[in-house]
């Protein structure tokens, strides 16, 4: 199928006895930005790196536009590695026009792209300074540039926010909303939930190798359960441990965070409440991309499972989700469009 | 989505199976260069451009950077005095002795004294005794004779007289005296002279004299240290540049569009020919001022060839240690780490290049360096030693050549594989066998 989508199909990677993924499966369309969030060493970097070609995977594989990857379909990609990598005694200008080269583009074309991303991200003055001499926030900004010069078809980007400032922030979310409105398919990855909640159309949360929940953000913020503010002052820590509506219960500001079951009864809550003294508030509230993930990822992929190939179904598994999960969601995620 | 539909198809345009929608390059004006590109060559053109880009990148950074643009022009000057240092004092001057114009005779005895003692010594006539004092005063001459008799020479010099010329001098004075007996006893001067210059010695060596040519092992010495510091020098700087790229992580990058081959193959090349350009650029200074200035007694053809054929074995020397250089400098991530995979070939161009200097000047023919100069790894150092101390047979060249080049083809698929094996893994050192084995 032609449809400039990114497809990551089943990719499954071992180091000797540590299981880096277990079918990661999902899928980037073109025009979407695609947030990919999960904790440090969920996977997300060896899948980017695979897609890359920097490594290769023991199964699975990741097609663009409806064909497996080749050398010549992955020079359009631009790719922002998580470990920034340019020459360091390089002058920004010559790395970016050589890098653009390299993609193939003409020396007048690729000094011409060079000018404009440089203009854009704010670094022309620095163009003849060599790398090493730039701020650490140019430095990204250039490494932005390096991913974005040779104008690529697709854009795989490894942490770009972290170390930018509110401004570089702004700058690099609207090149991403840019790139997304040229029908470029982008997934980037984050640990900055909130700015991948504002920015994105889908999210894909990793956990242990595999994608364990993936959809639009409202979509997963509405299904993942209810989240009930509770502020009771004089509620001692754990009055609501006993309840069976009750999946999981914080403390935040002085208020009690609770996840509730789905189609539980929030007003025997609300009574449990009223027993422990004086309710000043009492309200639902759609969990964030944060809690979403925070329940997630605690809960963890089941123990001593086996690394396996693309397909297994892990739909159902994960507590609180009703959504398309894994493997066989992402065709029904196809078919439906449920956008 | 539209945009979908162009970037998909242009990604794959030159594929015959996918033909690409008319204007779908129209919409983009900024892809027309890559579309340009991509479409007018074969695969095979477009990988050797990345290669030339690689190339021309290694070339123009290196050109520029400091240490070349500073350390090139100084050891070219460094190589143009030391001959010319060499020129004015290294070379025995002939020393001028004055004679009167009454000792003409003695002028000429000394004159062939010096000539059958080997040593290189002028008489000059002078007009008289003070006019002899005078020249040996502004320096214009040696020593002055400005008085003999049958009890010897009175000679004037500076300061002091050198020994050999004291002695070629006494030699003439007691030829005087002796001439001065045999007149005074009646005797025939012609004949005994006649008699004197017949008297030679016969020599009847016992083995075959060893040919020994000083310019040409001095020549062989010279091109030893060039190729050697070359090869020293820009080894490990193939290393490091791979090194450099693992540790900055722009091999993630660059691995997303260039393949491991070509970007080995690039950065040889390129490190490759800033040495050639530095060794060419010594041999055309050294060798012309050294013919010139009479360092090298050699003729400009000679000196040449012997250039030529340094500039052919550093190539071959430099893509046989090249490639290994990058091999090596794989395996490792951190410029810390280089030294302990760039050591052991560093080792294997000192050990023959020491052992060459060392056999070299004593024995040009010796067995050793013969053998040594056809092993592939110490060939490119002690063959243009050979070559230009005169001592290599066209054969031994031709082998020594045939050897090496096979060494190198060989080499080619096998450094790839640990180079593209271990280019992508960071971190800890990688071992040969399991980059070997994932290349």
């Amino acid at each position: 199928m032609r449809d400039g989508a990114l497809a990551i199909d089943g990719l499954s990677k071992r180091y000797g006895d540590i299981v880096a993924l277990r079918g990661m499966t999902f899928d980037v369309r073109a025009g979407e930005l695609f947030g990919f969030v999960g904790s440090n060493g969920a996977g997300k970097t060896t899948t980017m790196r695979i897609v890359l070609g920097v490594l290769t995977a023991d199964a699975g594989e990741v097609r663009y536009d409806g064909a497996p990857l080749t050398l010549a379909t992955r020079r359009r990609i631009g790719y922002m590695p998580e470990e920034r990598g340019l020459y360091p005694k390089m002058r920004v200008g010559e790395q970016l026009e050589y890098l653009a080269r390299l993609h193939g583009m003409s020396a007048a074309a690729a000094r011409r792209a060079t000018r404009e991303w440089a203009e854009r991200l704010g670094i022309a003055v620095r163009l003849g300074d060599e790398v090493q001499a730039l701020s650490l926030g140019n430095q990204q900004r250039a490494q932005l540039a390096a991913a974005l010069v040779h104008d690529p078809a697709v854009l795989v980007l490894d942490e770009p926010f972290s170390g930018l400032d509110p401004v570089a922030v702004d700058v690099m979310s609207d090149v991403l909303r840019e790139r997304r409105a040229a029908g470029v398919p982008v997934v980037f990855s984050s640990h900055q939930l909130d700015l991948v909640e504002r920015l994105c159309d889908w999210v894909g949360i990793v956990s242990g190798g595999e994608m364990v929940a993936v959809g639009a953000v409202d979509e997963l913020r509405a299904g993942g359960g209810t989240a009930l503010v509770v502020d009771a002052p004089d509620a001692g820590d754990g009055w609501a441990d006993g309840l069976p509506e009750v999946v999981a219960a914080r403390r935040e500001a002085g208020r009690t965070v609770l996840t509730l079951a789905a189609g539980a009864d929030d007003q025997r809550v609300l009574r449990a409440a009223l027993a422990t003294g004086p309710v000043h508030e009492f309200a639902r509230r759609r969990p964030t991309l944060t809690e979403l993930f925070r329940e997630v990822v605690s809960s963890g992929p089941p123990p001593g499972r086996p690394a396996t190939g693309a397909g297994e179904d892990a739909a159902g598994r994960r507590s609180g989700w009703e959504l398309r999960f894994v493997g066989g969601s992402l065709r029904v995620r196809r078919k439906g469009g449920q956008r | 989505m539209s945009g979908s539909v162009d970037l998909g198809t242009s990604a794959d345009g030159h594929q015959p199976s996918a033909p690409a929608p008319a204007g779908a390059d129209g919409e983009h004006p900024g892809r027309g260069g890559r579309g340009a590109d991509a479409g007018g060559g074969t695969a095979a053109a477009a990988a050797r451009q990345v290669v030339w880009l690689v190339v021309g990148r290694e070339v123009s950074t290196r050109l520029r950077s400091k240490a070349f643009r500073i350390m090139t022009p100084l050891l070219v000057v460094l190589l143009a005095a030391g001959i010319s240092v060499t020129a004015l004092f290294g070379g025995s001057s002939p020393s001028s002795i004055g004679f009167l114009p009454a000792d003409a005779r003695a002028a000429a005895a000394l004159s062939a004294t010096g000539q059958a003692a080997g040593v290189d010594v002028r008489a000059v006539t002078v007009a008289d005794a003070a006019d002899g004092q005078r020249q040996v005063r502004d320096g214009s001459l040696d020593a002055a004779v400005t008085a003999s008799g049958p009890d010897g020479f009175r000679v004037v010099v500076r300061r002091s007289l050198d020994d050999r010329t004291r002695g070629l001098l006494a030699a003439v004075a007691r030829q005087q005296a002796l001439d001065a007996q045999i007149v005074a006893l009646g005797g025939d001067m012609a004949g005994v002279d006649a008699a004197v210059a017949a008297a030679d010695i016969d020599v009847v060596a016992l083995e075959k004299p060893r040919e020994r040519d000083n310019a040409r092992i001095g020549l062989g010495a010279v091109t030893g240290i060039l190729i050697y510091l070359s090869l020293l020098t820009f080894g490990p700087v193939v290393a490091q540049g791979v090194v450099e790229e693992k540790s900055s992580r722009v091999v993630e990058i660059l691995l997303g569009t260039v393949r491991p081959w070509q970007l080995m193959s690039g950065k040889v090349i390129g490190i490759g020919a800033i040495g050639l350009i530095q060794l060419a650029l010594y041999a055309a200074v050294g060798v012309p001022l050294a013919v010139a200035t009479g360092v090298l007694s050699l003729s400009v053809v000679t000196a040449l060839a012997s250039a030529g054929w340094s500039l052919v074995w550093y190539l071959l020397g430099f893509a046989l240690y090249a490639l290994l250089f990058a091999a090596a400098g794989s395996l490792v991530s951190r410029q810390e780490d280089a030294p302990a995979v760039t050591m052991p070939l560093m080792m294997m161009i000192i050990i023959p290049y020491v052992v060459g200097i060392s056999v070299l000047p004593g024995d040009p023919s010796s067995g050793l360096l013969r053998v040594l100069s056809l092993v592939p790894l110490s060939a490119p150092l002690i063959m243009p030693m050979l070559i230009a101390a005169g001592s290599a047979a066209a054969w031994q060249i031709a082998l020594g050549v045939a050897l090496t080049v096979v060494t190198i083809v060989g080499l080619v698929p096998l450094t790839g594989r640990i180079y593209a094996g271990a280019v992508k893994r960071t971190g800890t050192r990688v071992r040969v066998v399991d980059a070997l084995r994932s290349g």
